[in-house]
């Protein structure tokens, strides 16, 4: 198997338990991205997802294992992985405008002030937002928009790799839905490679192109990667037409319901790697009567 | 009356409260005995004709502070200056002493803020010099600086550090880690980070600060000048009681007042310039 653009080795994460031993979140975890891929990863709360967000981010440091994106070793916070955080994390004292030329300005230090200006307008316009709305402090602004600011600086710096952290989960259910339109718009004009925390099952199926499953921790793992076969460009009232759509979604719920809990807490043999089961599902192919194939590749 | 707005109201109120209060203070003084006519030795040796010492009415001291005010600025010798001249001292004290205060209290405050073994180191020593009254520290500053002057901005830089620091240190330190991380993300420097990120994000606890310290700087500068003298309106309401002129006493009392609103006002426009709603 070829080095992934993005390639997750041998994670480990453990804290102490407060009684002298230590207790492990997720443990040996490996996986791979590839470049311009749009990944999402779910499992229940307390498996340690954000905390493979926030390496992955370079915002904290793995007990073991290591993270390499383009053959390189992440360490530390860098321009090259932007990350949208669940609550925002827009600085509510500059204007809408002023959060997003913050980064491009921090992203593109030659660039001229006109020019860093432009750049984040159009960004700002591209997830909808234009006009005197963008000269807005985030307070004065709703949570879908306040979401739409952060999603766009996120875009406008253009890094390699973009980090979501349960970006919709504050909003209501109409509003995301709408941001997960403009979302999929932003991302399809680029190449740029996405990794998403989400709990929404259908909001992972309309985005990504692997959805990644985890077991319920401690000792949590990444059990699962399965294709979203499905073609793009989507549409949430159309793909739910396409024939794959309920059956990966019902694998995912049959996951998320009865598995995650299941495969949970085993430890690891002594240098075995958790590499995630690939899970392919395609009914709209080998359809034999109205017998759908079930493909299930073990590699 | 109905449609008058709360704010008419308050400021009728207000006014009526200040016009009964001062026409009770008016005529609950009682108007003096002055002998007249032909005095005798006796009396004439004893003062009889001359007014005894007495609260004024305030019709008095508006006179005198109508006199005062039409010429704040005269200097005629070291105990007779206008009122313009003393509050100038003071406030000129009261900044210098502040400023530097404020040059120390907030970096410190920051370095408190960012690092918990800074706190922790520095803390003990905090807790300890900020209660003890700033006028404590007079003797000491006069044997040490060797001038009455500079001991008075001591005095202030003493006791305006305090809530600056404190205040600092406790805006930086609370500063959301999310707004942290956003800077990290963004790869900026640590100075960056504190001017862009940490000093917006805690400016609000920080002039908070500023505006108790010089609420209290004022309240001190009083004090030490009468301590020190020479100048400065805490040196003049000394003076004129020791002239026993209660005229200008009470009207020097009412000027301190109206200058202590005024810096607070000025650090109240700060705040709320820095304001922001999360």
């Amino acid at each position: 198997m070829a080095k992934s653009f993005l390639s997750i080795e041998r994670l480990t994460q453990k804290y102490p338990d407060g009684k002298g031993g230590e207790f492990t979140v997720f443990e040996n975890a490996s996986f791979g991205i590839e470049k311009g891929e749009f990944v999402c990863i779910l499992g229940h709360s307390g498996c340690g997802k954000s905390t493979i967000m926030n390496i992955l981010a370079g915002l904290s440091e793995p007990t073991l294992g290591v993270v390499k994106m383009d053959g390189l070793e992440v360490s530390g916070p860098s321009l090259d992985r932007g990350v949208v955080f669940q609550n925002y994390s827009l600085l509510p004292w500059l204007t809408a405008l002023k959060n997003v030329t913050f980064g491009v300005a921090a992203r593109f230090p030659n660039w001229t002030k006109q020019q860093v200006e432009d750049h984040s307008i159009a960004f700002l316009n591209k997830v909808g937002l234009s006009g005197d709305s963008i000269h807005r402090k985030p307070s004065q602004l709703s949570g879908g928009m306040r979401q739409r600011v952060s999603i766009a600086r996120a875009f406008a710096n253009e890094p390699k790799l973009l980090l979501l952290d349960e970006p919709f989960g504050a909003l209501d259910a109409l509003t995301r839905g709408t941001i997960q339109e403009e979302l999929l718009k932003v991302w399809s004009g680029t190449d740029q490679t996405v990794f998403m925390i989400t709990h929404d099952i259908d909001e992972a199926i309309l985005l990504a192109d692997r959805i990644l499953l985890m077991t319920n921790g401690p000792l949590a793992r990444v059990a699962e990667s399965v294709e979203i076969t499905i073609p793009r460009p989507r549409v949430r009232t159309e793909i739910v037409e396409n024939a794959n759509y309920y059956a990966i979604r019902n694998h995912l719920v049959q996951f998320l319901g009865k598995r995650s809990a299941e495969l949970a807490g085993q430890p690891s043999v002594a240098g075995e790697t958790h590499s995630p089961e690939k899970i392919h599902i395609d009914k709209t192919v080998g359809m034999v009567g109205n017998q759908p194939l079930l493909q299930a590749v073990k590699t | 009356m109905e449609t008058m707005s709360e704010n008419k109201r308050a400021a009728i109120w207000s006014f009526t409260l200040l016009l009964v209060s001062l026409l009770v203070w008016e005529f609950s003084i009682p108007t003096q005995q002055v002998a007249t006519g032909e005095l005798t030795e006796y009396e004439i040796l004893i003062g009889a004709g001359t007014a005894k010492a007495g609260v004024p009415p305030p019709s008095e001291v508006i006179v005198k502070a109508w006199e005062e005010l039409s010429n704040p600025f005269y200097d005629a010798g070291p105990n007779d200056k206008g009122i313009g001249i003393q509050i100038g001292y003071s406030i000129y004290r009261v900044l210098a002493g502040y400023f530097l205060a404020a040059l120390i209290a907030i970096p410190l405050g920051f370095l408190i803020g960012m690092s918990s073994v800074a706190y922790k180191a520095l803390n003990p020593f905090i807790q300890i010099l900020r209660p003890i009254s700033p006028l404590a520290w007079m003797p000491l500053a006069l044997f040490i600086i060797q001038d009455s002057e500079a001991s008075a901005i001591f005095v202030i830089f003493i006791c305006s550090i305090w809530p600056m620091l404190l205040n600092t240190a406790f805006g930086v330190a609370g500063v959301r880690e999310d707004w942290v991380n956003v800077a990290r993300t963004h790869e900026l420097s640590a100075l960056r980070t504190a001017f862009t990120v940490v000093l917006p994000a805690a400016a609000p606890t920080i002039v908070t600060g500023m505006r108790i310290s010089i609420g209290i700087a004022w309240l001190v500068i009083v004090a030490a000048e009468m301590l020190v003298g020479g100048t400065g309106i805490g040196y003049y309401v000394w003076n004129e009681w020791n002239n026993l002129d209660l005229t200008s006493v009470i009207f020097s009392i009412f000027m301190i007042g109206v200058v202590g609103m005024l810096l607070d006002a000025a650090f109240g426009l700060l705040q709320r310039r820095v304001a922001y709603v999360e």
